[in-house]
């Protein structure tokens, strides 16, 4: 259990994170989302032990990082923004530097590091200085270091930023199976991520929660969630009737072409029923009818813009 | 202790694991031998001991160490390195010490690799190798002195020119403070005291009387707690630095 306690960290005039609450349970894997300089990565490191907060608390299956930091750093793996190692050593010695500060030794230390060289695929490269890797191996051997000790508690920030898609996926599958008895928490800003891999979402924007849920339940919250999309075939007032209805909540019809419009539902309810039996009552034109569940980009959108940073 | 060995092995490797290690030793017993042959002159004094040697180590120290020393944290902040070697189970005063323990040994072993002309003046005369052995002891700890400057400073940059200039900037003041030239320059309503306590600081001031054979305790003290406390310093700084 992590619990994170109204973290605030301020760098002079600057507040990246802002009076932070939320906690994360075994099996969770936390999908940490929001825009560029909203607070992720400063919040991560101060879940990590490397940064100080100003204020407020964290603390990681009961061990206080202000108190009792190796404790904590112990049960954690940890990938910082950009996977940085160190290049001039080869894949097998740095993951060997690692294991040993993590206290392992002679067979055991052999074993780890050969058993998270094949579960990562690095094997091939495992004689190759660091330095001389394609981006997605230096993920990887970042990846490697952060899960060989089987952390209870992992920490990626961006894993799969500039990964191909092949290799993204790799690692997506990589994290959904360490996941199962673990804490999990990843920053990305690609939304399909949240979508594929977490059973959590939070937004942060300006160093604020500002939404948390199951990726579902925000996409629920989504405006568009159970919108009805309409295209016809030739122009039809179809506005007087759909205002009729109870649960429409509005129709957004497209600038560039009339025939294409959005009709949005109430929260929480299902209008495709009630559009669909209008629309064979009023004898509409309909090329193509379809419901769409919210996008988490929308919700994205909605909860993060026109914000105004506090200083 | 057991990650400050890690540490201090994963770095004493890391030196040898580039030219850096090499390039650094032979470029060191070079400019030792040209410095002690021709500029000492070595043969000319007639004499059975190494002050020619010894006599010129602040100022090779003056440009060496800080070549050694810059890299220390520089290169950690800039490449993202610090964030991961921070947040594993390491305590900060491991990580200091060790990299400072790795950087010395690398000066140990120059240092160390100089032996031939011990054997030299074996060869050629009867020195009197207990003070040679003492000054030996006294270089490679005001190597130390010079490291630990430059280890503080490495933590204060990203960029590790500038930590190389501040160190050489930094070491050349601590040398010069003992030269009595300066002391000379002081007017003379300045107390003794401040004279005195300025040139206590001063590296020479310690340094000298080592070369010369005479290994006061209280001389190998001054460096000790000189290094002690510049490394002190360093993991301040890496505190405060480390979140930009």
């Amino acid at each position: 259990m992590i619990e994170i306690t109204h973290l605030s960290k301020k760098f002079e005039q600057f507040t990246a994170v802002d009076d932070l609450s939320f906690k994360v349970a075994e099996g969770e894997v936390l999908g940490f989302l929001g825009p560029n300089g909203a607070g992720k990565s400063t919040t991560m490191k101060i879940i990590t032990g490397f940064l100080a907060p100003t204020s407020g608390s964290v603390t990681v299956d009961g061990h206080n990082l202000a108190t009792d930091a190796l404790a904590a750093k112990a049960l954690m793996g940890y990938l910082p923004e950009g996977a940085p190692s160190y290049g001039d050593m080869t894949t097998l010695d740095f993951l060997r530097f690692v294991g040993e500060v993590r206290g392992y030794r002679g067979d055991e230390l052999v074993q780890r590091v050969g058993r998270v060289l094949s579960e990562v695929e690095l094997t091939k490269v495992a004689m190759q200085k660091i330095e001389t890797l394609s981006k997605g191996f230096k993920r990887r051997v970042g990846l490697a270091q952060a899960i060989m000790h089987d952390p209870k508690v992992l920490i990626l920030d961006e894993p799969t930023d500039g990964l191909d898609p092949n290799q993204k996926q790799h690692v997506r599958e990589l994290i959904k199976n360490l996941a199962r008895d673990k804490i999990v928490i990843i920053s990305t800003h690609i939304l399909e991520e949240v979508s594929a891999v977490c059973t959590r979402a939070v937004i942060i924007t300006q160093g604020r929660l500002v939404a948390d849920g199951t990726p579902a339940e925000l996409e629920a919250s989504s405006k568009y969630h159970q919108a009805v999309s309409l295209r016809l075939a030739q122009p039809t007032d179809v506005s007087v009737h759909l205002d009729s209805l109870a649960d429409v909540a509005g129709i957004e019809i497209d600038a560039e072409d009339v025939l294409n419009m959005r009709i949005l539902a109430r929260p929480g309810k299902s209008i495709y029923g009630q559009v669909a039996s209008l629309a064979q009552e009023q004898n509409w034109p309909v090329a193509e009818m379809t419901v769409a569940r919210g996008q988490l980009e929308d919700v994205f959108k909605q909860v993060t813009a026109g914000g105004v940073r506090r200083g | 202790m057991g990650n400050l060995s890690v540490i201090f092995k994963r770095e004493l490797a890391s030196y040898f694991a580039t030219p850096l290690a090499y390039i650094f030793i032979v470029i060191f017993l070079i400019t030792n031998g040209i410095f002690t042959f021709e500029l000492g002159g070595f043969y000319l004094r007639g004499q059975a001991d190494l002050l020619p040697f010894f006599s010129f180590h602040p100022w090779l120290y003056l440009f060496m160490v800080p070549a050694i020393a810059m890299t220390l944290w520089a290169d950690e902040r800039k490449t993202g390195t610090i964030e991961l070697l921070l947040t594993l189970p390491v305590r900060l005063k491991d990580a200091v010490l060790g990299k400072f323990l790795a950087a010395w040994a690398l000066m140990g072993i120059a240092l160390a690799l100089t032996f031939p002309i011990w054997i030299t003046v074996n060869y050629l005369g009867d020195p009197d190798n207990g003070v040679i052995f003492a000054a030996y002891l006294g270089s490679w700890f005001m190597a130390g002195g010079f490291l630990a400057i430059g280890s503080c400073m490495s933590a204060a940059t990203k960029n590790s020119v500038i930590a190389f200039i501040l160190t050489v900037s930094l070491c050349f003041v601590f040398v010069i403070m003992g030269s009595p030239i300066l002391l000379e320059a002081f007017p003379a309503w300045v107390p003794q005291v401040v004279v005195d306590a300025f040139a206590a600081m001063g590296f020479l001031t310690h340094y000298d009387s080592i070369a010369k054979g005479v290994l006061d305790l209280r001389d190998m003290l001054f460096f000790a707690v000189f290094i002690g406390a510049w490394l002190v310093a360093s993991a301040i700084v890496i505190e405060i630095k480390k979140a930009n």
